[in-house]
């Protein structure tokens, strides 16, 4: 058992260092709209620390991970947030952000110009943010586990 | 504001949100069975078939249509005076071309529904066929260069991922092999994009092309640009993928692929006559275009003689039938400043270059459905191991010698229409080019001869003659695209006043483009 | 005068396509497609420099002048569309090794 991935020191020290991965890649899909980052690279930093678990636990121990199914609806139901979000605005046109400036949650109208960065702003954006979000995060594990979890039977 | 008001008052936008958004939700309707899940995609296919068909009719009856995602009104482009945002930007050609494209994604899922139906793993294959759709829709109706970079990856992977899908050793060394010219192509594309918006600050195709002046750097992305995009359709020295990736893919995928090569194709028309329309060496890249056409021509049918595989023998050919669209709208371009060549030839050469284009999707698409057909009940792909199968499959053997002599220019097929264009207008630009067809074409009937003869003639074998007939859905979809065969090559003129004589104009008009913005 | 930059761009390219055209591993061919990815990127990224500008952020911003932001939203696309096909490419050696048993490219099987 303790013979296949890595040392006992490394499976713990992954093991814990999960936690503080999620939390920083939560932190940077949320303020995509005020620091660099965003969806994407958010979602990829979500992503490794799925890479993370794979390396310290070896081949089998990432075939016992058996999500699969669960990691695809989440892929599937973040891409059809993304796409409601941009269907909603098409009683103006396709993509609108019906949410910027209005009264409604997210809609804070800021001036133009550097500013201290305000959370609940810009709309429709930090919404497509969670999604891309998820759904890059679940593509990405999807494909870390099938990858590495390979092994050399060859299957 | 009803149903109705919203699709036509979005449809650039919905043609290509409609199967995305499909795609996306395929995997889910999946869990509720396999049925669910072929109304599904059967269901979006036809809704985007719709879609595009009245924005076809818009664009035919009032002129290009411009969409700006995201704006405060759909025509908006220009608030400050310069295009801002995503702008789709659709004229008669994109319009022309869209509704290839939908007709035969549509047509190709209603034969994946039964030719697909014993392999696993299926909610994949349709999300990544809608996928496939929106890209080639994506790809020729967007207005800046940057997009058309995205959709052509788009449809790139997607394609790929197709291909490779039911996976031997074989169809993933065609997959990686595609993937990497198609991947290497993108590149260059986004290379020159970001030369040209480096010199004049803008991405929009509209807005460089009225700005554009012929600076070196200029010259450097136009060839970048005519290079990647004829890698894309497959024009001879850029060939070597389109044996291989057609041969090892599915039938009905085949099928798709020839659109998606025809979109690289309407990217090439594109960027040489919109993009660089007004610069002063049209003559010499519309004889650069002559030269691709008349050498993929040749070498096509010439590699297709001495195959063995039916579908790869097929690829070679749909190369060579690039040519001949080469051929036609290049002349077309080589005469695009002259007015007295244009009126006298040029015009018919580029009529006949783009009514091809819709006659070789329905004839190729028919002949590569048909060896589908012949491999689902026989089994296996090698001509030297079948035989005498018209007796078993009486309408198989109709449609394919409907494709077959309609690829080879005979009367009354709609190959004859186009060709017998092109001919006459290139016989006027050049004579020695006009035999070149023609000799092109002889050599396309006699590999269709040996196809059919160790194909369907010969005696019933007793070991194949125990299958039948193909199923319904199957015969269907070949029949559609038979019956659209006959009746464009009888009534050519029909289709040529309707949609491609604006579709040329189009094309020529780059006033017309800048303006629409 | 042509910036170190732009050599850096010219300098990634050849290696990768060198790479891709001269290696005969197919996941060193993968390689060398990233590689070229990486030259195309830095050239977009490094279109939009502008002297003395600060990065195109506005908050906590403490002057005005700033690069061009639209480069790198092309440069963001372009990375993600490198992801998948990396991905795509390398699963496809991967099956072709399981199959053919050994990466290479000269066991091909497709010949014209």
């Amino acid at each position: 058992m303790s013979d296949d991935g890595m040392s006992v020191i490394v499976k713990n020290v992954a093991a814990v260092l999960v936690v503080p991965a999620l939390i920083f890649g939560f932190y940077v899909i949320l303020h995509g709209h005020l620091t660099p980052g965003g969806g994407f690279p958010g979602g990829a930093v979500l992503a490794t620390a799925v890479a993370m678990l794979a390396v310290a636990f070896g081949a089998a121990g990432t075939k016992r991970m058996k999500r699969k199914d669960m990691l695809s609806s989440v892929e599937s139901l973040g891409l059809l947030m993304f796409a409601a979000l941009a269907f909603m605005g098409l009683q103006v046109t396709f993509f609108n952000n019906f949410l910027a400036n209005s009264g409604m949650p997210f809609g804070m109208a800021i001036p133009f110009g550097p500013n201290p960065g305000y959370m609940l702003s810009a709309g429709v954006m930090p919404l497509m943010n969670l999604a891309v979000g998820i759904e890059v995060f679940a593509a990405l594990s999807v494909i870390i586990i099938v990858m590495a979890g390979h092994g050399e039977d060859g299957k | 504001m009803s149903v109705m008001e919203l699709i036509s008052a979005n449809a650039p936008a919905l043609a290509i949100a409609v199967p995305l958004a499909a795609a996306f939700a395929v995997p889910l309707v999946a869990r509720a069975g396999g049925k669910a899940r072929n109304a599904w995609a059967l269901l979006s296919f036809l809704v985007t078939e719709f879609i595009v068909l009245t924005l076809g009719m818009q664009v035919l009856s009032a002129g290009t249509v411009v969409y700006t995602l995201g704006a405060s009104v759909p025509s908006l482009t220009s608030p400050d005076g310069f295009p801002i945002r995503i702008i789709l930007q659709v004229d008669a050609m994109s319009a022309f071309m869209a509704m290839i494209s939908a007709t035969i994604a549509t047509l190709v899922c209603i034969y994946s529904l039964k030719f697909m139906s014993k392999r696993t793993g299926l909610e994949k294959y349709y999300a990544l066929l809608l996928v496939m759709a929106a890209g080639m829709i994506g790809l020729v109706t967007t207005g800046d260069l940057f997009s058309m970079f995205v959709f052509l990856e788009l449809l790139s992977v997607s394609s790929g991922a197709l291909i490779a899908m039911y996976a031997k050793g074989e169809s993933a060394e065609a997959a990686f092999k595609y993937m990497a010219v198609s991947s290497v192509g993108a590149l260059m594309v986004l290379f020159a994009a970001g030369m040209l918006y480096a010199q004049y600050n803008a991405l929009n195709l509209a807005q460089l092309a009225s700005a554009i002046q012929f600076t070196t750097i200029d010259k450097i992305a136009l060839v970048l640009l005519f290079a990647a995009f004829a890698m894309k359709c497959g024009a001879v020295p850029l060939h070597m993928w389109v044996s291989d990736s057609y041969g090892e893919a599915p039938a009905p995928v085949t099928a798709a692929l020839v659109v998606a090569s025809q979109a690289g194709l309407y990217s090439l028309f594109r960027i040489s006559f919109t993009l660089f329309g007004a610069v002063p060496a049209t003559e010499l890249l519309g004889w650069a275009m002559i030269a691709l056409g008349t050498v993929s021509m040749f070498v096509g049918v010439t590699m297709a003689l001495p195959q063995k595989d039916i579908k790869r023998l097929m690829a070679y050919h749909a190369v060579s039938q690039t040519g001949y669209m080469l051929l036609g709208v290049g002349v077309g371009l080589a005469v695009l400043t002259n007015p007295a060549a244009m009126a006298a030839f040029g015009f018919d050469a580029m009529r006949g270059g783009l009514f091809h284009v819709v006659n070789h999707a329905l004839y190729k698409g028919l002949l590569f459905l048909t060896a589908g057909a012949v491999i689902y009940r026989v089994g296996t792909k090698d001509l030297n191991k079948m035989g005498g199968l018209a007796h078993s499959m009486p309408l198989t053997t109709i449609f394919f010698i409907i494709g077959a002599l309609s690829i080879a220019g005979l009367p009354p097929f709609n190959g004859f229409a186009s060709k017998l264009m092109i001919y006459e207008s290139v016989f006027l630009f050049s004579p020695v080019l006009s035999v070149i067809a023609m000799l092109v074409s002889i050599l396309t009937l006699a590999s269709f001869v040996k196809v059919f003869h160790s194909a369907f003639m010969g005696p019933k074998d007793e070991k194949l003659a125990k299958a039948g007939e193909v199923p319904a859905a199957m015969w269907i979809a070949m029949g559609i695209m038979a019956v659209a065969i006959v009746l464009f090559g009888l009534f050519p003129d029909v289709v040529i006043d309707a949609v491609i004589t604006p579709a040329a104009n189009a094309l020529i008009g780059q006033a017309a483009y800048i303006g629409g913005v | 005068m042509i910036g170190i930059h732009m050599l850096a761009v010219m300098l990634l390219i050849t290696i990768g396509f060198s790479a891709v055209i001269f290696r005969k591993s197919l996941v060193k061919m993968v390689m060398g497609i990233g590689v070229i990815g990486s030259g195309v990127n830095l050239f977009l990224v490094s279109l939009g420099y502008r002297e003395g500008g600060i990065a195109p952020i506005f908050t906590g911003a403490s002057t005005e002048l700033m690069v061009l932001p639209t480069p790198q939203a092309l440069t963001l696309t372009s990375i993600v569309i490198s992801l998948a096909v990396t991905a795509m490419m390398l699963s496809f050696a991967m099956i072709m090794h399981s199959k053919y048993g050994s990466a290479d490219s000269r066991e091909r099987r497709l010949r014209a």
